[in-house]
Formats: C-alpha cells, structure tokens, sequence
C-alpha cells in the first residue's frame, strides 16, 4: 500500500516562494492567481495490509520527521493499490 | 576544559569551531561523529558547527537533529550541559526542539553571504557576558535558510524573558523582531545563524567573535 504525505506551510507563516510563484503567474497573464502556497508531497510505499494502523504510524511519522509542525501542516492520503 | 565539535555528512563549519575552540581553550576539542550515542565523559561544552548537514534534504537541520549523538546532547541539555549551534547548527537546535522556533528561506529568497552587523541584544547572558550591553559586532554570515520564525506567543515569551541575544542591525533574511541569536530558558543552549567561528583571527576582517567562545567558556 501507499501513503501520499502533503507537507505545506501553516497559514499565517511567511511563504516567500508561493509570493513569488503567483507573482510570476501574473506576469504570464493568469491575473486570476490570487495566491499560491508551495509545499511538497512525500510517496511512501508501505508493507503490510492494514490501511488504519498504518495510517496511524505515518501520522507518527510526520509529527517526528516529515514536517515541522511549528511552520508545517501536514495531510495524509492512504492508497490501497 | 574539554569541548567537543560534532560533525555530521557535509558539515563544512567544523574546521572554524574547531579552531576558535582550541584558540581559547589551548586545548584540543574532541571531535564527535555524528553516529556515536553518546558524548564521552568530561566534555563541558558542545558546538554543532555551520554547513549543509545531509545536503539539506527534507528541511535545514532536520536530519541531523534526529540523528543518536543530538538525542544525547538534547537529554544531558536538560541537565545543564553548554551547547552552541551556529548557522546549519542553529537550524539543527530549533529542528531537535532545544530552541523555539524555525530557520525559514530567506525573505528575498536569496542565498546571504556577507560580514553582518548585529547588536548585543543581551549582554547578561553565559554567551554574552565579555560583550558590552548594546555593542556592536561583526560577524559573517552565509545562509539560504535564517529566516527566523516563532508564532506569536512564542516570540512574545523569548522577547520578555530575554532570550534574544543578538538582533540583526541591517535584517539580511526576514527574521521576526531582527532576531539573529537566542537562547533557551536555562540559558545554557544557544544558537544564531551568523557565524562567529569565522571572526576569531585578524584574517578573517575581526576578532569580535572571540568574545563569544571567552564567555561561555569562563562559566564552565
């Protein structure tokens, strides 16, 4: 199975590269790019079969490394396939 | 007094640290590799020196702040043990949960590398105490990440207690509050993004960060 980890800045926090991407879209004409927030998606590829207790450890995962949640918030997709 | 130098993958500071340790102690610093568990006995005093830990991957600092010697350090920090962290090191500090807050992208998104002028926010600190209250000195300082950041409360709680120990005079990255250098409650764990290992011989352009390394060491 599969976890889809999406790691991106709080709201509130300064998001200096999201500023500059929407800039930039407006520069190339899309004038409707109010905002743009940047962050990043982790794939994880799991053993085992157990989609709750692992969604469980991943959580754990994320609170312990895979975001910094004094900037970051962070939501977990679940795959079976 | 024995200090020791922690060195993790693509460390590039810890030469400097190791220098300025030895320039002010006379004596040797240990160097410590970053997968050993423990710190050997008799070491007073730890910096966790300035590069680009683990290539910065995930986030600045966050692999090496997980790594078995930092989780030592964290623990016998509780107890009172003197550890510095300067620039990748600071971001390491904030990422193990030793310092409140985060070392974001600059403000202007570009990499800074230029000798910085920053204020003695505290001078009655374990770091500070050579410097005089509201003095000015001139460090190095080379980062992409040293945008610091605390929530609100937080940085209200750091600010009261006087835990800001240096401010930026000309802010080179968007820190909150020109924030450049704290300290955690027991005021025994300290970081700042610039570099004061890199102003401790003529060569460099100054000496103003010696004053840093004589202060915590004459506490010791």
């Amino acid at each position: 199975m599969k976890a889809l980890v999406y790691v991106g800045l709080k709201p509130g926090v300064l998001d200096p590269q999201g500023r500059t991407i929407a800039r930039s879209l407006n520069d190339l004409g899309f004038a409707e790019v109010e905002s743009a927030l940047q962050g990043k998606v982790i794939e994880l590829e799991l053993s085992g079969n157990d989609i709750v207790a692992a969604e469980a450890r991943v959580t754990s995962m994320c609170e312990k490394l895979l975001a910094n949640t004094v900037i970051e918030n962070y939501r977990i997709e679940m795959r079976a396939e | 007094m024995q200090t020791a130098v922690i060195r993790f993958p693509a460390s590039n500071c810890d030469r400097d640290a190791l220098v300025a340790l030895e320039k002010v102690t006379g004596r040797k610093p240990l160097v410590i590799w970053h997968r050993e568990t423990e710190l050997p006995a008799g070491v007073g005093f730890v910096v966790l020196p300035g590069g680009f830990s683990y290539g910065d991957y995930l986030r600045s600092g966050a692999i090496a702040s997980r790594s078995p010697i930092v989780q030592d350090i964290k623990a016998k920090s509780e107890r009172g043990l003197a550890v510095a962290g300067f620039c990748n090191g600071f971001q390491v500090l904030t990422e193990a949960g030793m310092l409140p807050g985060a070392l974001m992208r600059n403000k202007n998104l570009k990499f800074v590398c230029r000798p910085e002028r920053l204020v003695v926010a505290n001078a009655n600190t374990r770091f500070t105490s050579k410097y005089e209250a509201k003095s000015e000195v001139v460090f190095p300082v080379a980062h992409h990440d040293g945008s610091y950041y605390a929530d609100k409360e937080t940085i209200g709680r750091v600010e009261k207690e006087g835990r800001v120990v240096f401010r930026y005079t000309d802010n080179p990255n968007g820190s909150v509050n020109d924030i450049a250098g704290i300290v955690n409650e027991g005021g025994n764990v300290f970081g700042m993004m610039p570099h004061p290992e890199r102003a401790i011989d003529p060569l460099h352009g100054g000496t103003d960060g010696l004053g840093l390394f004589k202060s915590i060491l004459e506490t010791l």
